[in-house]
């Protein structure tokens, strides 16, 4: 499984991509939407983990993004806010997105990633 | 119609929820690293028990990025008890300079989001004022999102603070393109409302490409 970590803490997404590669999970991280659309055009991710909110490019844009350009990447969204706000707007566009609320669990969201690539 | 006074209290709990919002996402984006560090800590841990050998120079990074997080969250947490504070007293001597500077720290997440930087003048220009400080901090607020508005990505924008020969000073936020200054500031009925409650007056200058927000020395029922 090839995973690509984006959110501007750059600490939060290397630590968490350094925890992730200690599980055998294979993660790149970006802390910009840009750089995560460069990255996402050179290598074949199964999953990206975006964070919500974002300087520029937002996560639900970005998952809109990259969903265009790469039909078969899922998508798993993490937010610091923990309101249902962000969550229902992805509802409003009769979509159901998978997310967690920071700090997460890391065997959370494991199963997290997990249960969204068999789906 | 609405009182102005309903109007203030109505935006000031408005405003004084966005700021709570926008402090408990930085505090949880805080929370995140220090997870992630302590997670890293304890698969060190388990890695070492099964015979890996443990990296001294690693743990003390790690150790000191959690401190290093734990003093982000103590600067929040500080802000947020004096932004907290502000409503103790309805009517109250401030000092400008530490208003502008509060409120920058409170706005410095709207900023970044909006890829926007925000440049007070070092030091700031001291200026006591006899005010209201919960709606000037509201006002001061708007003035802000306005200038971030027109700055747009990449802009940004520089506060400073100008005494007035007769009292009271100018809250400058400078760094604004003419060519985005098409609209008037602070038009709407919110802003009116708080620039009534504190005798305030927003203009622009659009060929220095300034919005202005002059304050009295001293409103009513302020020593």
């Amino acid at each position: 499984m090839r995973i690509l970590l984006v959110d501007d803490e750059k600490e939060f997404v290397a630590t968490l991509a350094e925890r992730l590669g200690l599980r055998g999970i294979t993660a790149d991280w970006a802390t910009t939407g840009e750089v995560a659309l460069a990255k996402a055009a050179e290598s074949d991710y199964d999953l990206a983990i975006l964070d919500v909110k974002m300087p520029g490019i937002s996560g639900l844009n970005l998952e809109k993004l990259m969903a265009q350009q790469h039909p078969r990447m899922k998508f798993i969204f993490l937010t610091g806010h923990g309101s249902a706000s962000d969550y229902h707007s992805g509802i409003a566009e009769n979509r159901v997105i998978d997310y967690l609320v920071k700090p997460v669990n890391i065997e959370a969201l494991v199963a997290k990633m997990q249960a969204v690539l068999k789906s | 119609m609405t009182l102005p006074a309903e109007i203030v209290g109505t935006a000031g709990l408005e405003f004084f929820g966005r700021i709570s919002a926008s402090i408990s996402h930085e505090i949880r984006n805080a929370l995140a690293v220090i997870n992630e560090h302590a997670g890293l800590l304890e698969d060190m841990t388990l890695m070492a028990e099964k015979g890996v050998p443990l990296d001294p120079g690693r743990l003390k990074r790690t150790a000191g990025a959690v401190l290093k997080q734990v003093q982000r969250v103590d600067g929040i947490v500080k802000t947020m008890n004096r932004f907290a504070h502000s409503v103790d007293e309805p009517l109250k001597r401030v000092d400008l300079a530490e208003t502008v500077e509060l409120i920058v720290r409170l706005f410095a997440r709207f900023a970044a989001v909006r890829q926007v930087g925000l440049s007070p003048e070092s030091p700031l220009t001291s200026v006591s004022v006899a005010t209201r400080p919960f709606q000037l901090q509201n006002l001061i607020g708007l003035c802000l999102d306005y200038a971030m508005q027109s700055a747009g990505a990449g802009g940004t924008v520089k506060l400073s603070i100008a005494p007035l020969p007769e009292g009271g000073a100018d809250i400058r936020f400078a760094g604004l393109p003419v060519s985005a200054l098409t609209e008037a500031p602070l038009t709407g009925e919110v802003a009116q409302a708080l620039l009534g409650a504190t005798r305030a007056v927003v203009s622009l200058r659009a060929e220095s490409g300034e919005l202005i927000l002059r304050l009295p020395a001293k409103i009513e029922g302020v020593s």
